[in-house]
Order: structure tokens, then C-alpha cells, then sequence
């Protein structure tokens, strides 16, 4: 066998090694309901914010303080925290895609990813709302 | 119904011109495909001439949509939907090639008008294998103009005419029921470019990185021309073009780093995401299959390989535009496109399509032909040259497989139903992977070159290695004493990792110096791939450094109490915002941070925000105006652009988080309150105390005019948060007259007054309260601070000029050859 042989093994088996090991870290999407049942799990969630529910930011207070409600497809909520600023447009988002985990009541949320509704670039509502805001 | 003031001559130009641009595509093909098994030289010729004339037709149709886009869009034809949806009448000028980058459609045309200008260069350079490579190119041709026909086959949807009127594209929308809507306000205006794009780095990092994706087809064409003719010697003239591809390549993905560093809120230039890796990752093969290129270019050996990373390399461009256009990566990437459902299908199929017409025929070749393809059976010696490029190029492609699993995780999702979503510190997963990859592969830069190829003499190797070695040892050990690598956030093997790695990376510098004065004698000429290793050593330099030494200056620990502290840091998180209320300076660490005013700029329509950075030991001072724009596109809110202060050793960065503005007019009045030491008196957010009375204060002494006698209050304001606030209002005497010197604490919207002393004997005294009801202006900014990031700018740019170097002395030599 060649040098070259044995070195192309060795680095394939690290390769799947290290795809393994990160397997083990690797999290997944949680409905809320889900994710309550493993409290304390890092979890992915994909909801929108409650708005019937107060949003609560005051940078005065605390910039590193926001909670909020999520609502997901399957009408669970749940109370979120997160500890740092409200990101633009959270509640315009028609998704948003939580990371964090639950404890007790609520969600403590890691990272927040939108997709504002501009990004669905070519949707008929998202167009409708942007002619429509003209009215003003 | 006759709609008024529409403009439908240039769309429907643009639509004919779009799908001429597809028929062309495919008879070019067809026509080169023929020329290239002609094996009659005359008929061969006759084919070549055809092709060349369809090709130019084809080339023609391309620029004139292009041009006819721009025109569209210049002139404001906002019945077109690509017009109305992508710009505005207030956008700069200097943006309108952005409007075309932000449409799906629009990338891919400046894809396809980079696929033929390279089409044309390699006619006019490289005729010999014109035939073979410009068949394959126009294959790409056929599938990249085929997204830009927007015609309905079988009632799918087949690409996107950027011609579409927005009334034929939303039939339902009710302003059409007006034949004047090109009057209505919104239509009139436009929607706009969406803000985060309207970024001088939006105008010109899109055109190279296209260009960048364009240049890898050149190799696989080459490869794949070579299999169908059963010739090997195409190897020489694809190295300029790989050199070419991976420079441009490149430079595309790090100028789309810098833009996300100067534009984009995310905190860095880099972070790992899918989209980010996606064009990552072929960079990695590239630049592993002109390794192997060279190694079978001088030895003999590798051919396969070289064969193998060309055709991965363009399937890996096409399976990067699949993860960001099919919409597959919207719950993982911050910056994928997204498709709504009904396109979605479609895109899907032609996109995955894509992949096949090229990796499928590529494939069957190789392996078909994988025992005809030459190889030498002999092993390559331990120290020789291309046992080690060979290596260092499997480790790159290993290292590409691995981030390329780590990023389809969503597609795995999608074929087998599962729900596995990225890990909790994503970067840290492929941090703790690449920072070994960078180990490995800075040391393999910075040894090899002293290796000769076939087989190296060792005491000669060792004499030569050995003064860079010492050095590198020198500097890389000063940085990790002396330059605070203290990152041990992750543990003790990820500290030592990068140490390890920081030592590799100045090797990687120091040796190829060493390489251009020793070996090569300062050569400068022939100098090219040492220049670019030493630019890519500092590019990892720059990596290493700036990411390990990353710190939040915007640490938010004033006025916190212990109560919130424990509440705030959950997971022992940072709290990396900072309020800063106009006018106020804040505490920050090393600075004393002062957020002076704001100005909106009428040509770029942003708000710049003027912040003061002091620093405590009064050694530096500077301003940062981040700004920040307003959202269009029917949304609220607000996007920020950071901006940060250069120093040649770091950055720092801020950007704003959150405003808030002041628009309520101040009508509170004073209320009146009798005290004494130690009382404590009570306001709408909170309490204070009043400590002493003071006389003549020290501290004070600025605020008085001379012959004045001061009587100063010293108050501790403690609010309902927890924070507090000294507040020191006086009165000034100067024989008859008396002068209030208020006091205000901006954050609590107080405003204290010493209006008098009551009664001496007790001392009781009278204060003045007033709440505004106002609350102050004020901003939540986030700072780091990045160090050395500049070498990494530089580590690209001097990259780039040796690619150019190695280029241009290849070239030369040719034209040397065909002079004798």
C-alpha cells in the first residue's frame, strides 16, 4: 500500500469522525409543546410573535432585556426571554426562528433569525402591503 | 383596458432578446459539440466558423438585455414589475447596478455575461481547445438563459422574465382596475432597493463574485474536453485560468465578507453561514485542484486528481446556487433567497437539474475512462515536492467535504424527513474543525516550497528551513506571550489549537520570504505563488488573531444591581448592548462614551449618529458615525450600518442597536420639597437621598463666575432599576444676586433645583423636582473591538497580486516560447 493510500484512510476516517462527533452536537426543530416536554434541551423553534401579547423592550430600563410571546403553526405559546436588543421588524416577521431553551415557564432564546416579510420577494401580500402603505 | 403611460416596446424586446439568447445557447452547443468530433480539419473548421457566429449572436442578445434592464430601470418604467420592485426615484444613481444583483433573475444574466466574455478570451487565447471548452460553456449557457425565460412548458413555470409586466405578474392586485396606477404615489415612487444592499460594497462584490463562479466552468471545461478527446495536455493552459478562477474567487467571497463587516449588523465578517460556506467550499477545491495541476504539470503524478477536483469544483458552484435560490436554506442562512410555494417546485427541479447536466456526463467519463487516464506507478518520495502538495490539497478538499455536510444538513432534512437543526454555538463546530485544517495547511505553505520536486537532498533542506523556522518560532511565541491570547472560552485544547495555528500561519509568511530572497533570489518575476502563499498566511493571521482577540467593549455593567445582574446573565450570556442617553457620557470599559447628535443625510437618506469615544487615560479620542436607514419595502424599523476606527493593529467596531427619539414638548413644572441630610425623597421612577451640603465645592469650580460664593447639594438618585445617579444642583451668590445651577439627570427625565435654604439652625432646605415627561433621546449601541483584522484585508490583497504575478509570468513565458 502507498504512503499516499494510507494518508487518503487516515484523513477520511477523521473526516467521519469528526461528521460523527458532530451529529452528537447537532439540535433540532421543536414544535413548543415538544420542546416544553424537554425542558432544559437546546431546541429550534420556528413561531411568530403573539402580538394580542405585550412586547416588552425599554432600552432605558434594559438593553439587554426583551421578552415577548411566540405563537407556533400548532397554536402553542410561549412566554420568550431574550437577553439582548429587540431585533428591527420582529413583529412584522411573519417567521422567526428561535434558539434557545425552555426553563420553567419560559423560553430562554439564545438567537433570533427573521425572515421579514420583503424577503419572500416575489409574494402578492408583501406587494399588496407595500402599494397599500402608500394610502398614507 | 388601455392602461396610460406604459412604456411595453423594451419588454417586449428584452423577452424576444431572452429567448433568442436560449435558442442561440443551444445551437452553439450543438454546433461546438460537432467541431469538436469533426475530425476532417476543413468541415471542423466550417462548424468552428458557425458556432462562432451563433455565439456572437447569442453574446449580443445578453448585453442587450442587460442593457435594456438598466434602461428599464434608469427610466423609472415601473409597469415592469423588476423596475417598480427592485428601485426607487430617490435611490443614488451609483445603485442601480445594485437593483439588478438584488433580483434572482439579475444574477444570473451577470452570470451569463461572464460565461461569455470568458467564452470569447479563450477563443481568442486558447483556439486549440476551443471546440471541447466552448461546447461545455454553452451547456451552462442553455441552463443559465433557460432561468430567464419565464415561459410556461407543460404549466410549469420554466425561470423568470425580468421583462414581466408587474400587471401581468399580479393580475389580482386592485390597483390595476386603474388605468392610471403609474400615477398612484406608491407605483410612481417605487419600492425600492432594500437598504441593506444600498452599500458602495453591493455594487462591485456581486460582479466579481459572479465572476468568480463564471471562471470555475474554464477548468471543468478543460477537464471535461480533455476526456472527450482523450487528451491530457490541457493541463498546461488551464493553469493561468485556475489561477485566474481562484484569485477572483476569492476575493469575491472576501469582499462579500467585508461588505457583511461594514454593512451588515452581525457583529464580524465571517460567521459561518450556509450561504457563506457554500461559495466557500469550491474555493477549497479550486484551489486543491491547481495544487494537483502543477504537481502533475512538473512530476507526472496526480492526473486523476486534477481531473477529479476541476469537475467537483464547478458541480460544488452549482449545488452552492441550488442551496441559496431554492429557498432550502430560509430557516438557517440570515441571507438566502427565499421562493414562495408556488415557484418553488420549479426552481427546485431546474436548479437540482443543473447540478446533473454537469456532474452526471463528468462522472460517467472519469470513471469510464479512470483506467486510460495516466498515472505513475511508482510512489512519489517522502521528501519530494508533490507528496506534500499533494497531501495539503486532500486536506483542503476534506476540509471542504466536511463544512459542505455541516452546511446541507437542511437538504438532508428534506430528503429524509428530519428535523435536525444546526448546532447551539454553530461557529464553535466549525471553528474548533477548521482551526486544525488551518494548522495543517499553514504549515504545508510555509515547508514545501523548499522541497524540489521528485526528490529534495536532506541536509540542504534542513539548512534552508531552518533560519525561517527560528524566526517563526520568534514571533509566533511573542504573539502568544506577549499579544494577550487569552481566548479560553472553549478550553484548553482550542487555546492551544490556535497558538499552534498562529504559528503556522507566520511560518507560512516568514518561509515564503525566505523562498523569494533565498531560493529565488529576489526574483520578484517569477515570485507569484510565493507572494500569494504569504498573502494567504496572513489572511489566516488575520483569521486567527482577529477571532480569538474579539471583545465587547459595549460590556453593559453600569448602573446594573446585583438583583438584575443574575437575571440578565441567564446563561452567563453577555449583555453586549449599551444605553447611552444623549449628552450623557457613559462608562464603557477603557472609553467614556458620549453620543453627541444625529443628522439625517438627505442624499443617502441615513442617520448618522455622532459618538464620542474618550478614552479614560485620556490617551485616545475619536468619533464613530454609525447610522442607520429606515426599512423600505413596506416594512418598519430600521437597518444599521456599523462604522468603525482604524488602527493598523485593530478595529473598533461599533453599530446602533435601537433609538429612541424625543418628540414630546417639555411641560412639567418644578415641585417643591423641604429636606434635610439624610432625607430621602421620592419621584415617579424611583428615590434620593440627599448626602450633604457642600460649600464652595472643589469640583465644581467651572460652573461659577469669579467673586461668586456656591452652596452645592451632593444627591444619590436611585431608580426603580436599580441604577444610579449623582446629581449635584447649587445656588451661586455674588452680593444681592443669586443664580440656580440646575442639575438634570437625562436618563430619568429629572430636573433638580436648589431653590433655597429654609431654615439654617435645622438645616432644612428646599429643592426643586421636576419630571418631564419627555424621555430623552438616546440609542443602544453595541462595540467590539477587533484586532489585526487589517492583515486579514491585506493578507487578501497581496493574495490576489501574486495569483496576478503567477498569471501574468505564465503568460509571458508562453508568448517567450512561440517567439523561439
Amino acid at each position: 500500500m502507498k504512503k499516499t493510500h494510507i494518508i487518503i484512510l487516515v484523513l477520511i476516517a477523521i473526516s467521519i469522525v469528526v461528521l460523527i462527533s458532530y451529529t452528537g452536537d447537532l439540535s433540532t426543530y421543536e414544535t413548543i409543546s415538544s420542546a416544553r416536554q424537554k425542558e432544559g434541551k437546546f431546541v429550534t423553534l420556528i413561531a411568530k410573535v403573539d402580538k394580542k401579547q405585550p412586547v416588552e423592550y425599554d432600552a432605558v430600563k434594559n438593553p439587554n432585556y426583551l421578552s415577548f410571546t411566540a405563537l407556533d403553526s400548532l397554536g402553542g405559546s410561549i412566554k420568550v426571554i431574550y437577553h439582548n436588543n429587540k431585533p428591527t421588524d420582529m413583529e412584522k416577521s411573519e417567521r422567526i426562528v428561535l434558539k434557545g431553551r425552555v426553563q420553567g415557564d419560559h423560553f430562554d432564546c439564545k438567537d433570533i433569525l427573521l425572515k421579514c416579510p420583503s424577503k419572500y420577494k416575489d409574494d402578492p401580500n408583501s406587494t399588496q402591503r407595500a402599494v397599500q402603505s402608500s394610502g398614507k | 383596458m388601455n392602461y396610460i403611460g406604459e412604456h411595453l416596446l423594451p419588454g417586449q424586446i428584452g423577452h424576444f432578446l431572452a429567448i433568442l439568447s436560449f435558442v442561440a445557447s443551444l445551437l452553439t452547443s450543438y454546433a461546438y459539440f460537432i467541431a469538436n468530433k469533426e475530425i476532417d480539419i476543413s468541415e471542423r473548421q466550417r462548424w468552428i466558423k458557425f458556432a462562432r457566429g451563433i455565439f456572437a449572436v447569442e453574446t449580443i442578445s445578453i448585453f442587450a438585455i442587460f442593457g435594456l434592464i438598466v434602461f428599464i430601470v434608469s427610466n423609472h418604467y415601473h409597469e415592469y414589475f423588476f423596475a417598480w420592485n427592485h428601485s426607487s426615484r430617490s435611490l443614488e444613481p451609483k445603485y442601480l447596478l445594485s437593483c439588478i444583483w438584488e433580483d434572482q433573475s439579475g444574477s444570473f444574466l451577470l452570470w451569463s455575461i461572464w460565461h461569455c466574455v470568458l467564452g470569447w478570451v479563450l477563443i481568442w487565447k486558447n483556439k486549440e481547445w476551443e471546440a471541447g471548452t466552448l461546447f461545455v460553456i454553452n451547456v451552462g449557457q442553455v441552463c443559465i438563459s433557460s432561468m430567464l425565460l419565464g415561459i410556461f412548458v407543460f404549466g410549469a413555470k420554466i425561470g423568470n422574465n425580468p421583462f414581466i409586466l408587474w400587471r401581468e405578474h399580479m393580475p389580482d392586485l386592485p390597483i390595476f382596475a386603474n388605468p392610471d396606477y403609474l400615477q398612484l404615489p406608491r407605483v410612481h415612487e417605487g419600492n425600492d432597493l432594500n437598504t441593506l444592499l444600498q452599500n458602495y460594497w453591493m455594487v462591485i462584490h456581486p460582479p466579481i463574485l459572479f465572476l468568480g463562479f463564471a471562471s470555475t466552468i474554464v477548468p471543468f471545461a478543460f477537464a471535461f474536453a480533455g476526456l472527450m478527446n482523450k487528451r491530457h495536455d490541457w493541463v498546461k493552459p488551464v493553469i493561468p485560468w485556475a489561477s485566474f478562477s481562484a484569485a477572483i474567487l476569492g476575493l469575491g467571497i472576501m469582499m462579500g465578507a467585508a461588505w457583511a463587516y461594514e454593512s451588515l449588523s452581525f457583529g464580524g465578517y465571517w460567521a459561518w453561514d450556509p450561504v457563506e460556506n457554500a461559495s466557500l467550499v469550491p474555493w477549497l477545491t479550486l484551489v486543491a485542484g491547481l495544487h494537483v495541476n502543477l504537481v502533475y504539470k512538473n512530476t507526472g503524478y496526480s492526473l486523476r486528481s486534477t481531473y477529479f477536483f476541476y469537475f467537483i469544483t464547478f458541480t460544488l458552484i452549482l449545488y452552492s446556487t441550488f442551496l441559496t435560490r431554492s429557498g432550502i436554506l430560509a430557516d438557517t442562512s440570515v441571507h438566502a433567497f427565499t421562493v414562495d410555494d408556488k415557484n418553488l417546485q420549479a426552481i427546485y427541479i431546474q436548479l437540482i437539474g443543473f447540478i446533473l447536466v454537469f456532474l452526471v456526463p463528468a462522472m460517467f467519463l472519469f470513471f469510464k475512462d479512470l483506467k486510460k487516464i495516466p498515472t505513475i506507478q511508482k510512489e512519489e518520495q517522502t521528501y519530494s515536492r508533490e507528496f506534500w502538495m499533494f497531501i495539503g490539497s486532500l486536506v483542503l478538499f476534506m476540509a471542504g467535504i466536511v463544512i459542505s455536510a455541516k452546511t446541507s444538513t437542511p437538504v438532508f432534512n428534506k430528503l429524509f424527513g428530519t428535523k435536525i437543526a444546526p448546532p447551539e454555538d454553530a461557529e464553535f463546530a466549525h471553528n474548533q474543525i477548521q482551526v486544525f485544517v488551518a494548522m495543517v495547511v499553514g504549515l504545508l505553505t510555509a515547508v514545501t516550497q523548499f522541497l524540489k520536486y521528485k526528490n529534495t537532498a536532506k541536509e540542504q533542506f534542513g539548512k534552508k528551513i531552518l533560519i525561517p523556522t527560528v524566526i517563526a518560532l520568534i514571533i509566533s511565541l511573542s504573539i502568544s506571550i506577549f499579544g494577550g491570547i487569552h481566548f479560553d472560552k472553549k478550553g484548553p485544547v482550542f487555546l492551544v489549537a490556535i497558538n499552534i495555528a498562529i504559528f503556522t500561519a507566520v511560518y507560512a509568511i516568514v518561509a515564503n520570504f525566505f523562498y523569494i530572497i533565498d531560493a529565488l533570489k529576489g526574483k520578484l518575476k517569477s515570485a507569484g505563488a510565493s507572494v500569494a502563499h504569504i498573502g494567504f498566511g496572513m489572511v489566516l493571521v488575520g483569521i486567527l488573531i482577529s477571532s480569538a482577540k474579539k471583545t465587547v467593549l459595549s460590556w453593559n455593567t453600569t448602573g446594573i444591581t446585583v438583583l438584575q445582574k443574575s437575571e440578565k446573565g441567564a446563561q452567563g450570556d453577555p449583555a453586549e448592548n449599551l444605553t447611552l442617553f444623549k449628552s450623557v457620557a457613559t462608562d464603557m470599559g477603557k472609553y467614556m462614551v458620549t453620543y453627541v447628535k444625529d443628522t439625517i443625510n438627505p442624499i443617502d437618506h441615513k442617520r448618522y449618529f455622532e459618538i464620542d469615544f474618550q478614552a479614560k487615560d485620556k490617551s485616545d479620542n475619536f468619533k464613530l458615525y454609525p447610522d442607520v436607514m429606515k426599512q423600505n419595502k413596506g416594512m418598519e424599523g430600521f437597518s444599521a450600518n456599523p462604522s468603525s476606527k482604524h488602527y493598523w493593529f485593530k478595529d473598533i467596531f461599533a453599530y446602533i442597536t435601537s433609538f429612541q427619539e424625543n418628540n414630546v414638548t417639555d411641560t412639567a413644572t418644578f415641585r417643591d420639597k423641604i429636606v434635610k441630610t439624610g432625607d430621602t425623597l421620592f419621584y415617579s421612577n424611583g428615590l434620593m437621598i440627599l448626602d450633604k451640603v457642600v460649600v464652595n465645592p472643589e469640583e465644581q469650580k467651572s460652573k461659577m463666575e469669579p467673586g461668586e460664593v456656591s452652596l452645592f447639594l451632593n444627591l444619590t438618585v436611585i431608580s426603580k432599576e436599580g441604577r444610579k445617579y449623582q446629581a449635584n444642583p447649587g445656588i451661586a451668590i455674588k452680593g444681592q444676586s443669586l443664580r440656580f445651577v440646575n442639575d438634570t439627570i437625562r436618563a430619568q427625565s429629572l430636573v433638580l433645583q436648589f431653590n433655597k435654604v429654609v431654615d439654617q439652625a435645622n438645616g432644612k432646605l428646599e429643592i426643586g423636582v421636576k419630571e418631564s415627561g419627555a424621555i430623552t433621546d438616546l440609542i443602544t449601541l453595541k462595540v467590539y473591538e477587533f484586532p489585526l483584522i487589517n492583515m486579514l484585508w491585506l493578507g487578501v490583497v497581496v493574495m490576489v497580486t501574486g495569483f496576478g504575478m503567477a498569471i501574468r509570468q505564465r503568460l509571458l513565458m508562453k508568448s517567450n516560447l512561440k517567439s523561439v
